[in-house]
């Protein structure tokens, strides 16, 4: 049984098709839900590819997500920070009770009906997006332009972080998911993200408004943990979201059937969101979840301390779960993808996520008709060295 | 004779996504104060049962429990 298990080292990032991850998973997939993982740093962890093995490593209570149990299962230029316990309020790296406390204080803030009040302000930030696209071009790049904006935003709005230092922020979070930021370039970058959401915590403190920051210094959380939340949230809404509608509208518009389809019936729009959500899982490296005792998966023993890395790419890819599942079919039933994660652990901004995608795609194919990318995919730089994976940039026009 | 389905939720376990809510509005909604999800009607229409099943499948935390009853 043993000498069946795949073993690779490291996690692989080498995509040979930009919109589909790297062969070497689906490869791996084929051979067995759960292979060998040789980090790195020489942990011996593992990695699973498969979509249901996925989702119950992730839902599983015996796995913990704290900051400790960290190897990075690709070379990156700064050192390893595992053992390095979960700084207070970072709430994504704890796990219950604690962890249950904060998303108890931050769920409310992003339901549902929540979110859909929020509709009207996402339409005018993307409908200026594109009255500037149109006063300077085309052409344009659509990253810069229009994917990047809208998120940033709105995630300030909401947090209360003025608009004119959300420039600032943007590069320091750009530093801190990218593999190749040294130590010291890392280190600033935080130090810097987090002074600040420290003193606006104070400011918000001396002198509440009606953002979420302002709303929380009502809880019983402490100025450290709400500062460590806040930096959570920030970085999360600044890094992901933008990544996921320029890349979707990339691959929409590498599939001109599947744009056809939309563009006659776009009730199909919130289906499509999720397929290319699916399709495009942009978290590509981790989750990962260290085993707090030992655990049985699929007749292998993980043992205690061990990481296990999901990779979420290859889950949405599993042909078991998905009828041909690199095929983008907006059409299909998306039901049980994990591109926001599985478990309790699932974005907290997807609701957001998805209000900003329905609303970013909706303007932009209304407004911009015949819009194009103007490299072929081969020659569209690719993040695959940053956490968040994505468009470095995407150049576009349109009709004029 | 179609199944009867009746729903139980754990709202200690729920970890107020909306992903049960954005599934399956007829079914499920979320609280205003912490996203935690309330259920509207706990023995849905057999019209109901694949979105409801689809609900309780994607929810992220295992928080929605279906018992499948045959009806006599
Ligand atoms: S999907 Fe599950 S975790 Fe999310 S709100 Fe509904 S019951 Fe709670």
């Amino acid at each position: 049984m043993v000498e069946m298990i795949p073993e690779i080292h490291g996690l692989p990032m080498t995509r040979s098709c930009p919109f589909d991850p790297p062969d070497e998973l689906s490869e791996l997939r084929e051979q067995a839900p759960l292979s060998r993982l040789i980090f790195p740093d020489g942990h011996r962890g593992w990695l699973v590819t498969n979509h249901a093995l996925a989702r119950t490593v992730l839902a599983d209570p015996r796995f913990s997500n704290r900051n400790e149990f960290r190897h990075w299962p690709v070379e990156r230029a700064r050192t390893q920070t595992r053992h390095v316990p979960t700084l207070p309020g970072m709430f994504s790296r704890l796990d219950p009770p604690e962890y249950t406390r904060y998303r108890r204080l931050l769920a409310g803030q992003f339901t549902v009906r929540r979110m859909a009040t929020l509709e009207p302000r996402i339409t005018e930030i993307a409908d200026a997006c594109v009255d500037e696209m149109l006063r300077v071009g085309p052409p344009a790049d659509l990253q810069r332009d229009f994917a990047v904006p809208i998120p940033s935003q709105m995630i300030c709005e909401l947090i209360g972080v003025p608009l004119e230092d959300r420039e600032a922020f943007l590069e320091r979070t750009n530093v801190l998911v990218d593999m190749k930021s040294t130590s010291t370039g890392s280190g600033h970058a935080w130090a810097y993200i987090h002074d600040y959401v420290r003193k606006l915590v104070a400011a918000k403190r001396a002198d509440p408004g009606e953002d979420l920051l302002s709303g929380l210094t009502e809880s019983d959380l402490t100025d450290e943990e709400l500062t460590g939340a806040g930096v959570t949230l920030i970085v999360a809404g600044l890094e992901s979201t933008a990544n996921m509608i320029a890349l979707g509208i990339h691959a929409l518009l590498q599939n001109p059937d599947q744009l056809a389809l939309l563009l006659d019936d776009m009730t199909l729009l919130e289906n499509a969101i999720e397929e290319l959500v699916r399709y495009q899982t942009i978290i590509h490296i981790g989750p990962f979840r260290g085993a707090l005792e030992d655990v049985e998966l699929e007749g292998v023993q993980v043992k205690r301390g061990e990481v296990v890395l999901v990779s979420l790419p290859a889950a949405n890819r599993d042909p078991l779960r998905f009828d041909d599942p690199d095929r983008l079919d907006l059409r299909r039933t998306t039901t049980g993808h994990v591109g926001f994660g599985h478990g309790i652990h699932q974005c907290i901004g997807q609701q957001l996520a998805r209000a900003e995608l329905r609303i970013g795609y909706s303007v932009l194919l209304r407004r911009l008709p015949g819009l194009r990318v103007t490299l072929p995919p081969e020659e569209i730089a690719m993040r695959h060295d940053m956490g968040v994976y994505g468009v470095k940039s995407l150049p576009v026009e349109w009709d004029a | 004779m179609p199944d009867q389905l009746k729903i139980e939720t754990d709202v200690d376990v729920c970890m107020g996504t909306g992903v049960c809510a954005l599934t399956a509005p007829a079914v499920f909604t979320q609280r205003e104060d912490d996203g935690t999800v309330i259920v509207r009607v706990a023995t849905p229409g057999a019209e109901l049962h694949e979105v409801t099943q689809a609900a309780a499948y994607n929810c992220p935390s295992g928080a929605i429990r279906l018992n499948v009853s045959e009806t006599p």
